[in-house]
């Protein structure tokens, strides 16, 4: 990787991290759990690395293996993360 | 990558932005959660589109599994295992990244034959290290969650220093891994040390510190995810985990100050095992009793009530029959609230859900510092499950180990009444001097049944 890429990286991270705290801080404390569901369903972004490493060719190494292990786990976190956050949401009423 | 893909990445981070904006209003938190759940699909389309077809059926063969499993899952989970249930995915968050990582390091080290440079290098160690303990952490915590380990903080002579060796002799190694890239034992060995310190770093910490511990495990899989971004290069990877890693950070903070204790405190473990000496031998708390038929009168006497829910609530399940109560109270033009602490249940946010899930209006739930003066001009408050964050001790004992932590003002309300299973301390070993107190009146007895029976008096007496 090159310095330039790194350092662009790093200005992503700095400035998203920024932003949660921003945006995380004006969370009612009521929406907590969800917004913890909801975030670890955000977690499985890892996904995206799983299906590359997936994806390699040259079959049957250590390399896809641990690709496709990884890619059942994000799947669980992110279809099981949304899922459960949208069934608790659902029953958040007004009367 | 072509600029499409980039674009769509970039497509991804704006709705998880926009997602995470909406959750903070309870109006629009399902359509935020369904928007960033758009997101993910959004940056798994652009993925494929950029992956080699001929590994498409063990793609979709593992995605169809791992879709099934959560789906299934998150259809069945109680509303009272939600902890668990995010501590778990916690967990596979954390596995999934480290997984990742190695499957990158072996790739170049083993198929490509590359040389990691020393940016790799550093992200694929940091993955380990953070996937690893994420991992781990998150399985203790869920097994301490769902009772399978015991509760109990776990301390030995030399914990601390053994943690702190660990990450030393990790960090030596992680020289060794890069140094020597093509021998796989050093990573293999910093995984293992990754996954040992994960299972070291939680098993002190005890049961009503999860909130705490869900929420720094939280904080890390966000973290192991943006350290997977820097490996892949990756921007997407890393605006979606410093968003999770964000939240994480500052649910622990509020917990932390919840309980007034720091959050190495909270690490450090074995909290509530030397309180006993010093402090405890006041006189023996003399406590008033009273029955199923008193309370009830005692509820269609009143016009206001507040109620304090806390862990034992959901243990007992008893917030369906709560509702009852409820609806019997607002029959009678009884005003009718319920006070939330913020370290009430086992995660953040916790008792909010299971009241949302006896359908119980979110408008009737009030926060701490916004009810915390009512207690004084209310008629009547039912404790149900909740013990230290009611407890007087806080404001009035420097002794006490709670001493200091924002408490509930349910004392000063003109009659308490407490529904507890028995005499047991709370969490955090510290004898309740509320249960003493001339206002105070205890209802033993489990808390759905003993309410149950008060619901149907109070339909006795119409």
């Amino acid at each position: 990787m090159t310095l330039e890429s790194l350092i662009i990286l790093i200005y992503v991270l700095v400035l998203a991290s920024y932003l949660g705290f921003e945006l995380i801080t004006k969370v009612p404390p009521t929406l907590h759990t969800p917004l913890m569901s909801g975030s670890n369903a955000i977690s499985g972004i890892t996904i995206v690395g799983a299906l590359i490493a997936t994806s390699e060719l040259g079959f049957s190494t250590l390399s896809k293996y641990l690709g496709m292990l990884a890619l059942i786990l994000a799947t669980i976190n992110v279809v099981g993360g949304y899922a459960v956050t949208d069934r608790m949401l659902k029953m958040f009423k007004k009367k | 990558m072509t600029i499409a893909v980039q674009l769509a990445y970039l497509l991804a981070s704006i709705l998880f932005i926009i997602g995470i904006k909406l959750l903070g209003k309870t109006k629009d938190a399902r359509r935020g959660n369904m928007l960033s759940a758009v997101g993910m699909l959004v940056a798994i389309a652009a993925t494929l589109i950029t992956l080699n077809i001929l590994s498409f059926i063990e793609i979709f063969g593992c995605m169809l599994v791992g879709g099934a499993i959560g789906l299934y899952y998150a259809k069945k989970v109680e509303m009272t295992q939600i902890p668990e249930m995010v501590a778990l995915f916690n967990g596979f968050g954390g596995l999934a990244s480290l997984s990742v990582a190695l499957s990158d390091h072996f790739l170049k080290t083993e198929v490509l034959s590359l040389e990691i440079d020393p940016v790799n290098s550093v992200s694929i160690i940091a993955s380990v290290l953070i996937g690893g303990i994420t991992f781990t952490g998150s399985i203790v915590a869920w097994l301490k969650l769902n009772g399978k380990i015991s509760g109990q903080p776990i301390t030995f002579k030399g914990q601390h220093l053994l943690n702190l060796a660990l990450l030393l002799s990790f960090l030596v190694i992680s020289v060794f891994t890069f140094l020597y890239q093509n021998d796989p034992m050093y990573i293999t060995i910093l995984v293992a040390m990754a996954l040992l310190v994960g299972i070291l770093i939680v098993i002190p910490i005890g049961g009503a510190d999860m909130p705490v511990v869900i929420s720094l495990l939280n904080s890390y899989s966000g973290m192991a995810a943006c350290a997977t971004g820097f490996i892949l290069n990756n921007n997407v990877l890393i605006v979606a985990g410093s968003l999770v890693g964000a939240s994480g950070i500052i649910l622990t903070q509020i917990m932390c100050k919840a309980m007034n204790r720091s959050l190495t405190n909270v690490l450090l473990g074995g909290f509530g095992q030397t309180v006993a000496a010093g402090g405890q031998d006041g006189p023996a708390i003399v406590i008033k009793e009273i029955g199923v038929e008193e309370t009830a009168m005692l509820f269609d006497s009143v016009s206001s009530v507040i109620v304090i829910p806390g862990y034992g609530m959901a243990v007992a399940q008893a917030q369906h029959v709560i509702r009852e109560l409820m609806e019997q109270c607002e029959k009678r033009g009884i005003d009718f609230k319920f006070a939330i602490h913020p370290v009430a249940g086992r995660m953040p946010g916790h008792m909010n859900v299971l009241l949302a899930e006896a359908n119980i209006s979110y408008d009737k739930l009030i926060e701490m510092e916004a009810i915390n003066d009512e207690f004084a001009n209310t008629d009547l408050v039912l404790i149900v499950g909740a013990n230290d964050v009611v407890n007087p001790a806080a404001r009035t004992n420097p002794q006490s180990p709670i001493y200091g932590m924002p408490i509930l003002n349910a004392d000063k309300a003109k009659t308490v009444i407490v529904s507890k299973r028995s005499m047991g301390k709370g969490y955090a070993g510290v004898e309740n001097e509320l249960f003493g107190y001339p206002n105070c009146l205890m209802l033993f007895g489990d808390a759905k049944q003993t309410i149950t029976k008060v619901v149907s008096e109070l339909k006795e007496l119409g």
